[in-house]
């Protein structure tokens, strides 16, 4: 096997991760109007769960993902109602300082309680070989993961009432509460979702690479990149991006320095909102 | 009755002219949070216990007086802006007598700038890069051997076990790493080594798929680099993870940390530069044996001491020593002693360049090379391997 073809594998593995963090922030964004500045700090609470569940459990860490979104369900419903109901529809201001708050309020607890230093979940998942190169299990199983999340996020948004609802108050806020939706109730169950989103993806990549408190802000930049490339409101379109970024990545990487990647991915993002303003996919999904 | 009064006045007086119980302060900064907080934390421990040891048997004692010795101290949150700011505030506002380094090359380079500019003493440790050294400075004092020396010695190692190897450099960019592989990679075309490929990375890097499946297509059989824990660490597991078929990895600071056991099978065989390592047997001519520093640091810390936390107490110790050759703690006269230092402790020997072009930079040290390798009883433990005189196990070649 080549390296540029082993290199583009690992890249599409681990854009699919990229992929399942963005889409939570591009719900959040494209239905409540939210940029979710908690987004990063979401991921690291989900990476520290992993860390905690799986240190008390020791079962296979894959499994431990659903009491995960079910904590980051209960936890975003938390924060809608203490730091975001009271800013929806007002300047997008108001909800850049509400979010940055919390997660400055995350950070700072978690800095207290977890210091800064490194952790890793110590859960390996048997690769496979191909020549020279291996495939690490774990970026395997947390690839598949992310691409179940997301297909069952999508399944959820157009073939259940709820998602319905959460498409509606996206479209148009005042007809779908004239049509009986109950857009504050709507719009917690999107942030809640967003939430757990952050958190799953979080606890994937903790069973990839070693994490501290502040590792999210890195996801949380390339979550922005994703939704901006798939455009606003197009969660699965996120997933696709942030695939599609793991990918060039990959192409790339080969040729390049690592440390240049980012400059290749910024840059990108650079031309992609001179051509695409609404994204890559805003149009076909619009 | 007034008689009694006055002599016993004067007898006062002259036992707080002789033994007065003074204090100095030494002030430092310590990465508790952000990418240096592991080595950092090890570092300051060493400077801990060297102030309980000494505050316990009465402080230093020089020219008739005794001085506690007392800290002043912050969170740098590895940030070299953070640096700046508290080694002002620590001589201006705290009114610190020495300083000891913050951890890292980057921050002591920009500490260094402070405490030049105000003419105070700082010993460093845990910065090994020679720049700052050759840079006019006056008061600085390097504790760790340079960072041309972390991987000559592991190359000459290499050199005696195969000397047809082809070696891939992958490190962090930072000055630190940067300073000790430049070198390095002449070093070994110099001995005839291919350097088959050699690439820097971010100091933040988790994800090092793209750079192993480089080192995998260049054939390399022997990897040098890292930088320090986090992506030491990181980096070590992720070679073991992706079977890259290597004979001999050798990576800065990250493998000397007691907690590098924890990565388990990734960690065997990983060899690191050591400064010092708890089977050293310099024959101490000042402080304490290095079985009696172990034993005091494993009994306050509950874990072995690592090269970091020797190299912090080991700059106490040369501080007390210089403070008691000077007579007192005048920064001329303390610097002088400084300057005429030529001492060896449980850490080895320290000497201080006088050479107006490398001021300060140690020429006294040397470099150990460590390697992790499974005891009898099958436990990860670290061995020294190299200079072959010192060594406590055979150099295990290939790994694996």
């Amino acid at each position: 096997m080549s390296g540029i073809l082993a290199s583009m594998i690992d890249g599409l593995l681990i854009g699919s991760v990229y992929g399942l963090a963005a889409m939570g922030l591009s719900l959040i964004w494209g239905v409540m109007d939210v940029i979710n500045l908690t987004h990063g700090s979401m991921i690291a609470l989900g990476m520290f769960g992993m860390y905690l569940l799986f240190s008390a459990t020791a079962l296979n860490a894959y499994t431990l993902l659903l009491p995960l979104i079910a904590a980051g369900l209960i936890l975003g419903t938390v924060v809608y109602w203490l730091a975001v109901n009271w800013v929806v529809g007002r300047s997008q201001l108001m909800s850049l300082l509400s979010t940055f708050a919390v997660n400055m309020v995350v950070i700072g607890l978690g800095t207290a309680i977890w210091s800064t230093s490194p952790y890793n979940v110590n859960f390996t998942v048997p690769g496979i070989t191909v020549g020279e190169y291996t495939f690490t299990g774990n970026h395997i199983c947390a690839a598949i993961s992310a691409v179940v999340i997301a297909l069952l996020l999508e399944l959820f948004l157009y073939r259940t009432r709820a998602g319905k609802a959460i498409r509606a108050v996206a479209d148009n806020r005042a007809a779908a509460e004239l049509m009986g939706i109950s857009s504050t109730r709507v719009l917690m169950v999107a942030f809640a979702i967003g939430i757990a989103l952050a958190m799953a993806s979080g606890a994937l990549v903790s069973t990839l690479f070693p994490f501290t408190i502040l590792s999210g802000a890195g996801y949380q930049l390339k979550s922005f990149v994703v939704t901006v490339l798939a455009g606003l409101g197009k969660p699965f379109g996120a997933l696709i991006a942030g695939v599609l970024l793991g990918l060039l990545e990959g192409a790339v990487s080969p040729f390049i320095a690592v440390s240049w990647i980012p400059l290749i991915e910024f840059g990108l993002f650079v031309v992609v909102l001179i051509v695409f303003p609404r994204g890559i996919f805003g149009k076909a999904t619009a | 009755m007034k008689r009694v009064f006055f002599t016993a006045f004067l007898l006062l007086l002259s036992f707080a002219t002789t033994t007065s119980a003074q204090t100095i302060t030494v002030g430092f900064t310590v990465s508790r949070t952000g990418a240096l907080n592991v080595d950092s934390l090890e570092q300051y421990r060493g400077f801990e216990l060297w102030r309980d040891t000494v505050n316990a048997a009465g402080g230093i004692k020089a020219g008739g007086n005794s001085y506690k010795v007392q800290f002043t101290s912050y969170d740098d949150e590895s940030n070299s802006k953070r640096v700046q700011q508290l080694y002002t505030r620590m001589i201006l506002e705290d009114k610190a007598d020495f300083l000891f380094s913050p951890y890292s090359s980057s921050l002591t380079a920009t500490a260094a700038i402070v405490t030049e500019q105000y003419e105070k003493i700082m010993l460093t440790t845990g910065a090994a890069e020679e720049k700052t050294y050759k840079l006019g400075n006056q008061y600085l004092f390097q504790m760790f051997a340079p960072a041309t020396q972390y991987l000559t010695a592991a190359l000459d190692a290499l050199k005696s076990k195969d000397p047809k190897a082809t070696v891939a450099f992958v490190y962090e960019d930072a000055s630190f790493s940067v300073a000790v592989v430049t070198p390095a990679k002449a070093y070994a075309q110099q001995l005839g080594f291919n350097v088959a490929f050699a690439e820097a990375y971010a100091p933040n890097t988790t994800d090092f798929s793209a750079i192993i499946d480089k080192v995998i297509a260049s054939k390399a059989t022997v990897l040098l680099g890292g930088g320090h824990y986090a992506d030491g660490s990181t980096l070590a597991r992720q070679l073991y993870g992706h079977k890259v078929p290597l004979k001999m990895v050798t990576l800065l600071v990250a493998p000397d940390s007691p907690q590098w056991s924890e990565l388990g099978d990734a960690a065997v065989g990983v060899i690191v530069p050591s400064q010092w390592e708890p089977q050293s047997t310099f024959k101490a001519q000042y402080g304490p044996s290095g079985a009696d520093f172990g034993k005091a640091y494993t009994a306050k810390y509950n874990a072995p001491p690592s090269y970091e936390s020797a190299g912090g107490y080991a700059s106490g110790l040369i501080l007390q020593h210089a403070i008691e050759q000077a007579g007192g703690v005048d920064t001329a006269k303390v610097a002088a002693a400084l300057n005429s230092t030529d001492l060896t402790t449980f850490y080895g020997r320290s000497k201080f360049s006088t050479v107006a072009s490398e001021h300060g930079l140690q020429v006294g040290h040397t470099i150990f090379l460590a390697q992790w390798q499974n005891d009898k009883s099958g436990a990860l433990v670290k061995q020294v391997v190299w200079p072959l005189a010192g060594k406590s196990a055979d150099l295990k070649y290939p790994i694996r």
